[in-house]
C-alpha cells in the first residue's frame, strides 16, 4: 500500500519567498479556466480582456489603481494585525467606521478653514476604524473573548449603525434614499492626473506600505508584535506588555482601514450609501495571506487583485463570464496560496508499505 | 398599544416567527456543534450556507421538486465540508484561514452559479416554497399549539435533531470517539481511533447541516435566492456554539433567543411600531458579543479546537 504522509523539509532559500506567490498565482489563473469554460467563455479571449481590461487603457490602467488603494490599505491593516496573531476578521466593519466619520466630519465642516479640512477627515477616519478596531482588541486582552468571533459579529454591529443612521440623523433631507448629505468641497480627496480618477488615497495608501514596512523592520514595536505574534508567552516573560502591543496593533489596523473607508468616500462616492464597500474588508484578509503578511507582498497582491476585478468588467461585458468570477478567483487564489505557503515548510514523502 | 402586544394572535405569531427565525440557525450551529467537537473550528460556514440556499434554489427551481432541491443542497454542503478537510486536516493548514478562505471561495461561486443559470432578470425567479405544516393534536393546543406547531417539516426535523445529535455525542461509542478526537487526538490516535478520518467526516456530516439550514431561507422562509440571503447567520451560528459551550441543547436556546429577537423585530414592523429596524437588527449581534464576555470565564472549550494533528508532531 502506498501511504502519503506530510513531513517537514529544509527551509528553503530566500528566493522561494518570491517565486511561491507567483507560482501560486499562475495556479490560480489556470485553475480559474474551469469556471470560464464552465460559463461558456472562449477560453484566451477571456483571459485578454481581463487582462487588457485592467491594463489595455490609460484610463482603464489608473482604474486599476483606483481601485488597489482601498485594496492596499486593507490588506496592510489585516497583515499587520495577523502579524500580532490578532486575527482582525473586522476589516470591512472599521472601513464603514471610517467612512462614517469621515461623513459627518466632511459634510458639517463648512465654516473651518479649507486646508484644515481634508487632515481632519482623514486623521478623524482614521482613529474610528482604529477605536472600533480596538473595541475587540480590549475583549480580547482583558476579558479573553476570542477575536476572531468578535472582530467578525463587529462587522454587522457597524452595517447596521451605519444603516439606523443613514435612515435616521445623516439621512440626506428630502431624500428617501438610505443616503447622506454630501461632503464639502474642501473635504473631496484632489485627483492628481487629469482625465482619471486617480487621487490623493492611491498616494496616501502607497505612503502607509511604506510606514508598515518601517515599522516592521526598524522599530521596536515592529519586532514586539512579531514576538507576540510569533509567541505570546515567550514575549511575555520576555518583559514585553503584550496587552498594549494588542491594542497598538488594533488601533493600527483599524486605522488603515478606516483610511480605505476615507478614500471610497472622498475620492469616489463623496456622500455615504450603504454599499460603499463591497466586502473590501474580506478581500483584504485574501490579499494579506497572499502577500504572505510582508507590506511589499500585500502591495503586489493588492495590485493583482485589482487587475483581476477591474478587468473581470472587461471580460464579463466582451464574453457574457459573470463579473462574480472575480470573487471565485479571489477565493481560489486564497487557497492555491495556502496549499503553496504549507510546502514550503513540508513535503509529501511517499511511503510503500 | 399594550393591547395589541398582549394580544394573543400576536404572542402565537410571534412565537411561530421564532421557530422559524432559528431553525437555519439550529441546523448549522448542530453542524458547527460536531466538526468543533471533532476538533475543528469550521469557518466556512457562512459560504457553506450561501452554496446551500443558492443550490437548493437552482435544484428545486430546475427540477420541480423542493426535497430533491434539500438534497442538493445537503450534498454541496457535505462536499464543501470534504474541502475544508483536505485542507485543515489532511494538510493541517490554519483552521481560521481555510475556513475563511472557504467561506470566501463558496460566496463567490453562489453568486457566479446563480448568475450564470439565471442572467440578471429584473424580476427575481421565484419558487413554490415549502407549506407549514400543522402537528394533529398539539396544534390545536390554545395559545401556544397554533404558534409552535405550526411549522415547516425542516423545523420539525431541526428540533428531532437537537436530541439526536446530543445522544449521539454523549450516549454512543462513536460520539465518545469523536469528542477524544476533539480533546486529545494524540491518545485517539494512541488508542487506535483514526483522527483525520474522524474529523473528515465530522466535517463532511456537519457541513450538510450547515447547507440544510442555508436552504431553509430559499426554500422555506423565502420563496427566492438574494445574494445577501444568509446575512451573517453563519457567524452567528458559530457565536451560539460557542455560548451554548458546545452543547446541543443549550446552543438551541441561544438560537431561540436569535430567533426570537428576529422574529420580534419583523412584528413589530408589521404592526407599525416606529422603531429603526436597523437598531433592532444589531441587538441579536450585540448579544452574542455580551453573551461571549460570559462564556469565554467558563467556556469548555475541546482542548484539540484549532490544532492540526501530524503524527509526526505528536505534542507539538
Amino acid at each position: 500500500m502506498i501511504r502519503f504522509r506530510i513531513i517537514k523539509r529544509k527551509p528553503l532559500p530566500g528566493w522561494a519567498k518570491i517565486v511561491i506567490p507567483i507560482a501560486a498565482i499562475l495556479a490560480t489563473l489556470i485553475l480559474a479556466a474551469i469556471p470560464i469554460l464552465l460559463a461558456g467563455g472562449h477560453l484566451w479571449k477571456s483571459y485578454y480582456y481581463l487582462f487588457h481590461g485592467a491594463l489595455g487603457t490609460r484610463y482603464n490602467l489608473l482604474e486599476t489603481f483606483v481601485k488597489a488603494s482601498p485594496l492596499l490599505l486593507t490588506g496592510l491593516a489585516v497583515a499587520f494585525a495577523f502579524r500580532a496573531k490578532f486575527w482582525n476578521i473586522g476589516a470591512e466593519g472599521q472601513l464603514l467606521a471610517g467612512a462614517l466619520a469621515a461623513t459627518v466630519l466632511g459634510v458639517n465642516m463648512g465654516s473651518i478653514p479649507p486646508v484644515l479640512v481634508l487632515p481632519v477627515v482623514i486623521v478623524g477616519g482614521f482613529f474610528a476604524g482604529g477605536l472600533w478596531a480596538s473595541i475587540p482588541a480590549l475583549l480580547k486582552t482583558k476579558l479573553k473573548v476570542d477575536d476572531v468571533v468578535s472582530t467578525l459579529l463587529l462587522n454587522y454591529v457597524m452595517i447596521h449603525i451605519m444603516g439606523a443612521l443613514l435612515f435616521g440623523p445623516l439621512q440626506q433631507p428630502g431624500s428617501s434614499w438610505p443616503r447622506s448629505s454630501a461632503i464639502v468641497e474642501a473635504a473631496c480627496y484632489p485627483i492628481l492626473m487629469p482625465r482619471s480618477r486617480f487621487h490623493l488615497g492611491i498616494i496616501i495608501s502607497f505612503v502607509a506600505m511604506l510606514i508598515i514596512w518601517f515599522i516592521n523592520k526598524k522599530t521596536t514595536f515592529g519586532y514586539q508584535a512579531k514576538a507576540v505574534g510569533t509567541n505570546i508567552r515567550a514575549a511575555h516573560f520576555g518583559g514585553i506588555n503584550t496587552t498594549s502591543v494588542i491594542l497598538w496593533t488594533a488601533l493600527i489596523s483599524g486605522g488603515l482601514a478606516g483610511l480605505a473607508g476615507v478614500g471610497e468616500l472622498c475620492a469616489l462616492q463623496y456622500r455615504l450609501i450603504m454599499d460603499i464597500s463591497p466586502g473590501y474588508g474580506y478581500s483584504g484578509i485574501v490579499i494579506a495571506m497572499l502577500g504572505n503578511l510582508h507590506p511589499v507582498g500585500v502591495l503586489f497582491s493588492s495590485l493583482f487583485f485589482s487587475v483581476i476585478i477591474v478587468g473581470a468588467q472587461t471580460m464579463s461585458r466582451m464574453t457574457g463570464v459573470p463579473t462574480y468570477i472575480a470573487e471565485v478567483i479571489q477565493g481560489m487564489a486564497l487557497m492555491v496560496m495556502l496549499i503553496f505557503l504549507l510546502f514550503t515548510e513540508y513535503k509529501i514523502k511517499v511511503q510503500r508499505k | 398599544m399594550i393591547a395589541e402586544f398582549l394580544d394573543l394572535a400576536f404572542i402565537s405569531g410571534l412565537m411561530g416567527a421564532t421557530m422559524r427565525m432559528a431553525t437555519p440557525i439550529i441546523f448549522a450551529a448542530l453542524g458547527e456543534i460536531l466538526t468543533e467537537r471533532a476538533g475543528v473550528l469550521n469557518l466556512g460556514i457562512e459560504g457553506i450556507m450561501l452554496m446551500g440556499a443558492m443550490t437548493g434554489f437552482v435544484f428545486t427551481y430546475s427540477s420541480g421538486s423542493i426535497w430533491f432541491g434539500v438534497f442538493a443542497a445537503a450534498c454541496v454542503g457535505m462536499l464543501l465540508g470534504f474541502l475544508m478537510a483536505l485542507l485543515s486536516v489532511n494538510l493541517g493548514l490554519s483552521q481560521h484561514v481555510s475556513g475563511l478562505g472557504i467561506t470566501l471561495f463558496a460566496t463567490g461561486l453562489a453568486m457566479f452559479i446563480y448568475r450564470l443559470h439565471f442572467g440578471s432578470p429584473t424580476v427575481p425567479p421565484i419558487i413554490q416554497p415549502f407549506k407549514q405544516v400543522a402537528l394533529p393534536v398539539l396544534s390545536k393546543i390554545p395559545v401556544i399549539g397554533p404558534g409552535l406547531f405550526t411549522q415547516y417539516t425542516l423545523t420539525y426535523i431541526a428540533w428531532l435533531l437537537v436530541p439526536a445529535l446530543s445522544i449521539l455525542l454523549y450516549k454512543t461509542t462513536i460520539g465518545l470517539k469523536i469528542r477524544t478526537v476533539g480533546e486529545n487526538p494524540v491518545v485517539a490516535d494512541t488508542v487506535g481511533v483514526n483522527v483525520a478520518l474522524t474529523r473528515t467526516l465530522c466535517l463532511v456530516a456537519g457541513g450538510a447541516l450547515m447547507g440544510i439550514g442555508g436552504a431553509f431561507l430559499t426554500l422555506a422562509h423565502q420563496n427566492m435566492f438574494l445574494i445577501d440571503v444568509i446575512g451573517g447567520r453563519g457567524w452567528v451560528a458559530i457565536a451560539m456554539v460557542i455560548f451554548g459551550n458546545w452543547n446541543p441543547l443549550k446552543a438551541t436556546i441561544g438560537a431561540l433567543i436569535f430567533g426570537f429577537l428576529d422574529g420580534l423585530q419583523l412584528r413589530l414592523q408589521s404592526i407599525g411600531v416606529v422603531l429603526s429596524f436597523h437598531l433592532f437588527l444589531m441587538i441579536p449581534y450585540l448579544l452574542t458579543i455580551i453573551a461571549l464576555i460570559g462564556v469565554s470565564r467558563r467556556a469548555a472549550v475541546p482542548a484539540g479546537l484549532l490544532k492540526p494533528y501530524r503524527r509526526e508532531e505528536k505534542g507539538g
